[in-house]
């Protein structure tokens, strides 16, 4: 199934189509009265866009760079090509210490990698730590969205789903008592774990540091009370410098949900006494979309989500309908360069309107990606057939005006004489919902053709 | 100065009125409209598809009828951003292309920015609501996106503010995409269908008695919702308040 057919399904309840899209909305408009509350806003958006450009550019010697400065502060460096690479790491790792208990924050590159059911088929019990992902976790569901993992579940469904595996009350929605239950059990899996593995918001290669951004504080307990923390980063999160985190920082919560900053923003510079800190960077693709100019702009990505809240077809259609790790116009574009025939209805699932590269703090140029994606979409022969063999009729008709013409009298005249049901049918999926426009009598090259006629 | 007037090809066929519309504004400013007979489309609907193919050959047969004229004035913000954001990709280069692009406007935009029309010499006494279409809006810049945190805009509201008796109610999401989408309006129908129904409820909370925009597909969308709900909210555009029509139905 594609995009529109799980779309169709998400739409069904309109309902509850309507408080997902006014959920998302109310982030949005968080968002721009945060950024509005900084004047020099636009200019951080452009000094994001160039840091990411020279980063990217420069991105082999900053990584080596990062690699040898967090050797010296004691981490351990891992290369992962791919995620199965990334998987076998991590794996490793665990079973060197004999950990059976893991605690994860949040992370999309572990989500991309599938490193979960990995661990889990290998004995090791693992924990996602951040409350949303702890929620669709025990629903055995993904994500579906890469900051509010859970925003298309309801409260009503969280306390349905904690009576089963927290034995709360049935019934109790009271969001405060959900959580506090939540923190009960959380406390319990961090205080048991061996191991926490965080995710990386930005690696900076002049400290040989990374840097993670929480509300929860979670990755911090993950990483702080085991003995080990493995962090799995990918390529792309690297900066140069200490002060160039200072511009993203500022970017990336107001973008994310509104707030000035996370609640934490924590940074890892080695071990804790007597542990172990490994860090895996990641690959998975990202080097061969560095290599491609039309879409290497998608590796600026920092992973806010505000082209997701922003997206008005992502807000009616869910996280899920997309069927990719990552949802909205990111994922769209990423999932469409990592994998074109699997993803194809991607491109396809955005009216262009461009507010997704508006509001994304990295200028990446969201709708134009997805608008090219559609023609190498079309090149590979993927595009539905049907809708294909119509265009290309529409395209050829255009080139031959007078035959355009007449098709256009024929239509008019004819429409209206035709009995309803034969218009209106399963055959024509504008008339589902709406009215065909009412047909003229003439057009407006015969109005013309008439008015110039009459003229002296 | 001579103005060559571009009409969509479905306006053409299906908008004859608001086509008209577009001329008599533009006469009646006591300008040289030309109307070529020879165009067809601009080629969007295939471009943004991904259907490419016949592109060029479009693009080029756009540049030869309108290479010629001191403006290109189309009532059409999508078709306008076509050939000036995306001709560049098949016919960058060509003579003539460079000052055609410069050239080729929005009808709105180019009342507002080259004839700096002061007053409209008609009145609507009616509550409308603007509809911000997109391509026209973030990609034109007919009005600062409210993603953006630049000096706000809207050089379609200038115009509308020139009317006498019109009154402009401000729906609550300023600039949200209504769902067209061209063939997204058919083949995501059902978001698309959801995304117009919720502009509609939003310029009725509004309080609009008109919607009024420079895009003609999405006002087609948005209206045929309308019609088939009966929903209490006309749909009109820009050119035809600006050329004193009065909404259908009125007396």
């Amino acid at each position: 199934m594609g995009h529109p057919e799980n779309a169709r399904e998400f739409t069904r309840d309109i309902e509850r189509t309507h408080w997902h899209d006014q959920a998302l909305w109310f982030v949005r408009e968080k968002r721009d009265r945060a950024a509005r509350s900084v004047p020099e806003w636009e200019e951080l958006r452009d000094q994001a866009a160039r840091i990411k450009w020279h980063t990217m550019a420069h991105l082999d010697r900053y990584l080596e760079q990062f690699e040898a400065n967090a050797k010296a502060k004691g981490i351990q460096v891992h290369w992962a090509k791919d995620a199965e690479a990334h998987n076998r790491i991590v794996l490793r790792i665990l079973q060197d210490h004999q950990v059976t208990r893991l605690v994860k924050s949040k992370s999309m590159l572990t989500e991309e990698c599938g490193l979960n059911p990995v661990l889990e088929q290998n004995g090791i019990e693992v924990v996602d730590t951040d409350l949303g992902e702890r929620i669709v976790q025990l629903r055995h569901e993904h994500p579906s969205h890469i900051v509010l993992p859970a925003i298309h579940l309801k409260k009503e469904d969280v306390s349905d789903t904690f009576h089963e595996h927290l034995h709360t009350e049935k019934g109790n929605n009271d969001p405060t008592y959900l959580t506090r239950a939540a923190r009960a059990h959380l406390r319990e899996k961090f205080l048991a774990a061996e191991a926490g593995l965080t995710g990386v918001n930005f690696g900076i290669s002049e400290t040989g540091g990374v840097v993670v951004c929480t509300n929860e504080g979670n990755a911090d307990l993950g990483a702080g009370l085991p003995r080990l923390h493995i962090a799995s980063m990918g390529i792309e999160k690297m900066l140069p410098r200490l002060q160039d985190l200072a511009v993203f920082t500022r970017l990336l919560a107001r973008s994310a949900t509104g707030q000035p900053i996370t609640s934490y923003t924590s940074h890892f510079h080695g071990p804790v006494e007597g542990g172990e800190m490994h860090i895996i960077l990641v690959d998975n693709g990202r080097s061969t979309l560095l290599g491609d100019p039309t879409y290497r702009k998608a590796l600026h990505c920092i992973r806010c989500g505000a082209c997701i809240n922003t997206c008005p077809v992502y807000r009616r259609s869910g996280g899920h309908s997309y069927g990719y790790t990552i949802p909205g116009p990111i994922g769209s574009t990423l999932g469409a360069f990592k994998d074109r025939k699997a993803n194809r209805t991607l491109p396809y699932a955005s009216t262009l309107c461009g507010s997704c590269t508006c509001v994304c703090p990295a200028q990446i140029d969201l709708h134009q990606q997805l608008y090219d994606h559609r023609q190498e979409i079309v090149k590979a022969g993927l595009l539905d057939r049907k809708k294909e063999t119509t265009l290309n009729l529409a395209g050829w008709l255009f080139k031959h005006p007078k035959l355009l013409e007449l098709g256009g009298k024929v239509l008019r005249k004819l429409v209206p004489r035709l009995p309803r049901p034969l218009v209106y049918n399963r055959f024509n999926p504008w008339g589902e919902a709406r009215e065909l426009p009412e047909m003229p009598a003439k057009s407006f090259k015969e109005l013309y053709r008439e008015r110039k006629g009459r003229q002296p | 100065m001579r103005i060559g007037l571009f009409i969509p090809c479905y306006m053409n066929e299906l908008y004859p009125g608001i086509s008209m519309a577009t001329l008599e504004v533009l006469e009646r400013l006591g300008l040289d409209v030309d109307y070529p007979l020879a165009q067809t489309c601009c080629g969007q609907p295939m471009a943004n598809s991904g259907c490419t193919k016949d592109l060029k050959e479009l693009a080029l047969r756009f540049l030869r009828i309108f290479k010629d004229y001191d403006y290109v004035v189309g009532p059409s913000g999508s078709c306008v951003a076509m050939v000036r954001s995306h001709y560049a990709q098949f016919i960058e280069g060509e003579p003539g292309f460079d000052r055609l692009k410069e050239r080729t406007l929005e009808l709105c935009e180019f009342l507002h920015d080259v004839i700096r029309v002061e007053k409209f010499d008609v009145s609507f006494p009616y509550k409308v609501g603007l509809h911000n279409s997109c391509h026209g809006h973030r990609d034109l810049r007919l009005a600062s996106p409210s993603e953006l945190h630049i000096p706000c805009y809207n050089k379609l509201e200038n115009l509308l503010r020139k009317i006498d008796g019109l009154e402009l109610v401000t729906p609550q999401r300023p600039d949200e995409c209504c769902g067209f989408g061209g063939t997204f309006a058919v083949t995501e129908k059902d978001v698309s269908v959801a995304m117009g129904n919720d502009r509609i409820a939003d310029h009725l909370s509004a309080g609009a008695e008109v919607m009024t925009g420079a895009d003609v597909s999405c006002l087609m969308h948005m209206d045929g919702l309308i019609r088939r709900q009966g929903k209490p909210l006309r749909v009109m555009h820009m050119a035809q308040i600006l050329n004193g029509e009065a909404p259908d139905g009125a007396s």
